[in-house]
């Protein structure tokens, strides 16, 4: 349903909340030739749009993180820049940085836990970190030590790692002190050694040769490599304000998934996370991002979605400088939020969370309810793309043995980190051979 | 738990309706995780493993509310599979915050998400785990504490009892010297009657505790409210107050709807 009720097979304004969580992938195949394709998605839906209405605009960032613990804060970022917008509020250029370290957070927890723990066991061929730490314990000690120094920043801004408390419209509830800051730089040193690290060990794993023409979307900002803002710029001649979203990106819901695929008006299937990321933005990584890339002989631009993996660890690499820079330059903000006028309003917003743009736009009323929600994930806009992947992909691999196509699909898939739990609780992979 | 023949115990990980939070909680407890690794067999933990081994379990860990019938089917397998059953999160101890479907009109929410409202398949409501099987443990919180987690995983293994309060959030305030918002400052606190567990987080950040643990034993919910109507709040604030992460649990919906009617 659109803010004008009008409906159609086509969505065009409407959306589902939730995306993350059990899915399924059938992929039938005639001979060794793909005829058809489908990730499911069947979490069963929890209706976040529908219940945000009536509730107060502050509520928003704690309602929208429930939608996913992995990654809580791209909703509430999504959701505190969406409503300043439709409030007219400018923040604190010190509560700006801390948003970004506040994310840099979530990037290097998330991060490490999808190479490390999720995506690592498929490369090194075992079912699982825990098992895989019993032939490379040193590998899984270091992924868990890097995540543990992202959440340590989580916790120590927000309370806690899952679903943390500070984040508000106008800033956050409460901030830290120059000295809590500091606490973090000597854990976060050895994480920027590690990442860089990392990068190398990651690039020297065995990619399929497996390339495809994407289009890559991601935010752009002109000075910084994008967090909480930018516009929204793509490969292929996207160059757009997030408030003009909706007119460039449609959702269709799909009868075998409770997901609404997000295409582009006109074009199809497009690309975000990580490798939009670094493709759109290279030139704003901090040096030692971009050496560690250069030392890993990573393409730029990367058109291999197995090589996320390598890419996910320059990015670990630049949240860590990032995180850095931003706690060397921190001055305390005098108030920790602004204090909000309440009126009715529409705003729009998009931040890069790990796995990719996440739009939200919100409509309150003059008591400050909320009369519409839209949240768009980036695991719904990479849906599309992930299936096109699996139509190359799997033919090229077809002719192999059952068991090692199941494998190899499901690597396929991971390569989006589409979320911890579809990432593998899809794998009841059903391939049908005529 | 005494392992059998020197067996390790086995661990069984389910996910309904939910935001994957708690079982990362899992995850989360790094320091721990290999050393729980190899005190029990994970057995079943699809978010973090594609070997799935089948039941029957020693302990199964549930996370999630029931809101589709396929699901009101699967987790009566689930209980019989396990000799230990536990849930673990607002979700799977009250309904979670898809819960608040269950004071509305599900079709119509569904209508609101969905341009083909045919293609879903949902029940009316969103409730928890032991609405639908015997539960031998509940963990709360929106998300379940690491440390909670980690107690209950190493208090079954040992056959006691885990070490988990049901007093109030209002202790925690005490014993790590926050300052009562609600007293000092006039901040609307959900203190009181929230069970303890979090570390009472959001005083310490300067905000009124919204409740995510659920209701504590005995709460008086009816003095809260008259306070809160003290404090400024209105009706309708209230009722979103109660109205969370936790609105289906009986002592939390029943003041919310005691609310709604005066």
């Amino acid at each position: 349903m659109s803010d004008t009720g009008h409906k159609s097979r086509t969505i065009t304004v409407d959306c589902l909340a939730r995306v993350e969580g059990e899915g399924a992938l059938f992929v039938k195949l005639k001979g060794d030739k793909v005829t058809d394709v489908k990730l499911k998605i069947f979490e069963p839906p929890r209706l976040f749009e529908a219940f945000l209405r009536g509730r107060h605009f502050s509520e928003a960032p704690d309602i929208a993180a429930r939608i996913c613990g992995i990654c809580p804060i791209a909703y509430q970022m999504s959701a505190v820049h969406a409503m300043e917008r439709a409030l007219g509020v400018a923040i604190d250029p010190a509560v700006r940085m801390l948003r970004r370290l506040f994310y840099c957070g979530e990037w290097i927890e998330s991060h490490a836990l999808h190479i490390f723990l999720l995506h690592a066991p498929d490369f090194l061929g075992y079912p699982d970190a825990i098992q895989m730490a019993r032939d490379h314990r040193e590998l899984v000690e270091t992924g868990l030590r890097l995540k543990k120094i992202g959440n340590r920043i989580v916790s120590l801004m927000g309370g806690r790692e899952i679903h943390p408390v500070s984040a508000c419209v106008g800033g956050f509830y409460k901030v830290p002190a120059e000295q809590d800051l500091r606490a973090l730089v000597e854990d976060l040193k050895w994480a920027l050694e590690a990442s860089v690290k990392t990068t190398r060990v990651v690039a020297g794993l065995d990619f399929p040769d497996f390339q495809q023409d994407y289009e890559f979307v991601s935010l752009c900002h002109p000075e910084e490599y994008p967090l909480n803002e930018g516009r929204l710029v793509s490969n292929k001649g996207l160059d757009i304000d997030v408030a003009e979203y909706e007119d460039h990106f449609v959702e269709q819901h799909m009868k075998h998934s409770n997901a609404l695929h997000s295409v582009l008006r006109g074009r199809g299937s497009y690309l975000v996370g990580p490798l939009a990321r670094y493709n759109l933005n290279f030139a704003h990584l901090p040096d030692v991002a971009q050496q560690a890339a250069r030392d890993s002989h990573l393409a730029l631009p990367c058109r291999n979605p197995f090589q996320s993996i390598v890419v996910r660890a320059v990015e670990l690499v630049f949240a860590c400088a990032e995180a850095l820079r931003i706690i060397d330059s921190y001055t305390r903000p005098e108030l920790p939020h602004v204090e909000i006028a309440v009126h009715a309003g529409v705003g729009s917003a998009a931040t890069e969370a790990p796995r990719g743009i996440l739009y939200h736009r919100y409509s309150i009323d003059d008591r400050g309810l909320i009369r519409f929600a839209k949240i768009v994930p980036p695991t719904s806009q990479n849906q599309r793309r992930i299936e096109e992947d699996l139509w190359h992909f799997v033919s090229q691999v077809a002719s192999r043995p059952t068991d090692e196509v199941t494998w190899k699909c499901e690597q396929a898939v991971r390569n989006y980190d589409p979320c911890i739990s579809c990432a593998t609780h899809f794998l009841r992979l059903q391939i049908e051979r005529e | 738990m005494s392992s059998n023949n020197g067996r390790k115990p086995r661990v069984a990980v389910f996910k309904f309706a939910s935001c994957d939070g708690c079982q990362l909680s899992l995850l989360d407890a790094e320091d721990e995780l290999l050393g729980v690794a190899g005190a029990v067999e994970i057995a079943y933990f699809p978010e973090a493993s594609r070997a799935m081994s089948k039941g029957p379990y020693d302990i199964g860990l549930v996370e999630g509310s029931i809101t589709t019938h396929h699901d009101a089917e699967r987790i009566q397998q689930v209980r019989r599979q396990c000799h230990v059953l536990v849930t673990i999160g607002a979700c799977a101890t009250a309904g979670g915050i898809q819960a608040l479907r269950n004071s509305q009109d599900v079709d119509e929410f569904v209508r609101v998400v969905y341009a083909t409202p045919q293609f879903i398949s949902t029940l009316k409501l969103s409730t928890p785990i032991a609405e639908h099987v015997p539960v031998d443990f509940e963990l709360r919180g929106c998300p379940i504490s690491k440390h909670q987690l980690v107690e209950l995983i190493s208090a079954t293994l040992a056959g006691r009892k885990p070490a988990v309060p049901t007093y109030s959030v209002c202790m925690e305030c005490k014993r790590r010297g926050t300052v009562c918002l609600a007293v000092a400052e006039g901040v609307a606190c959900l203190g009181p009657v929230t069970q303890a567990g979090c570390g009472a987080i959001c005083p310490s950040f300067h905000r009124g505790c919204y409740g995510c643990y659920g209701p504590m034993e005995t709460p008086n919910t009816q003095a809260l409210t008259n306070q809160f109507r003290v404090l400024g709040q209105t009706d309708q604030q209230i009722v979103r107050a109660f109205r969370g992460f936790n609105a289906w649990s009986w002592r939390f919906r029943k003041a919310s709807e005691e609310c709604e009617r005066t």
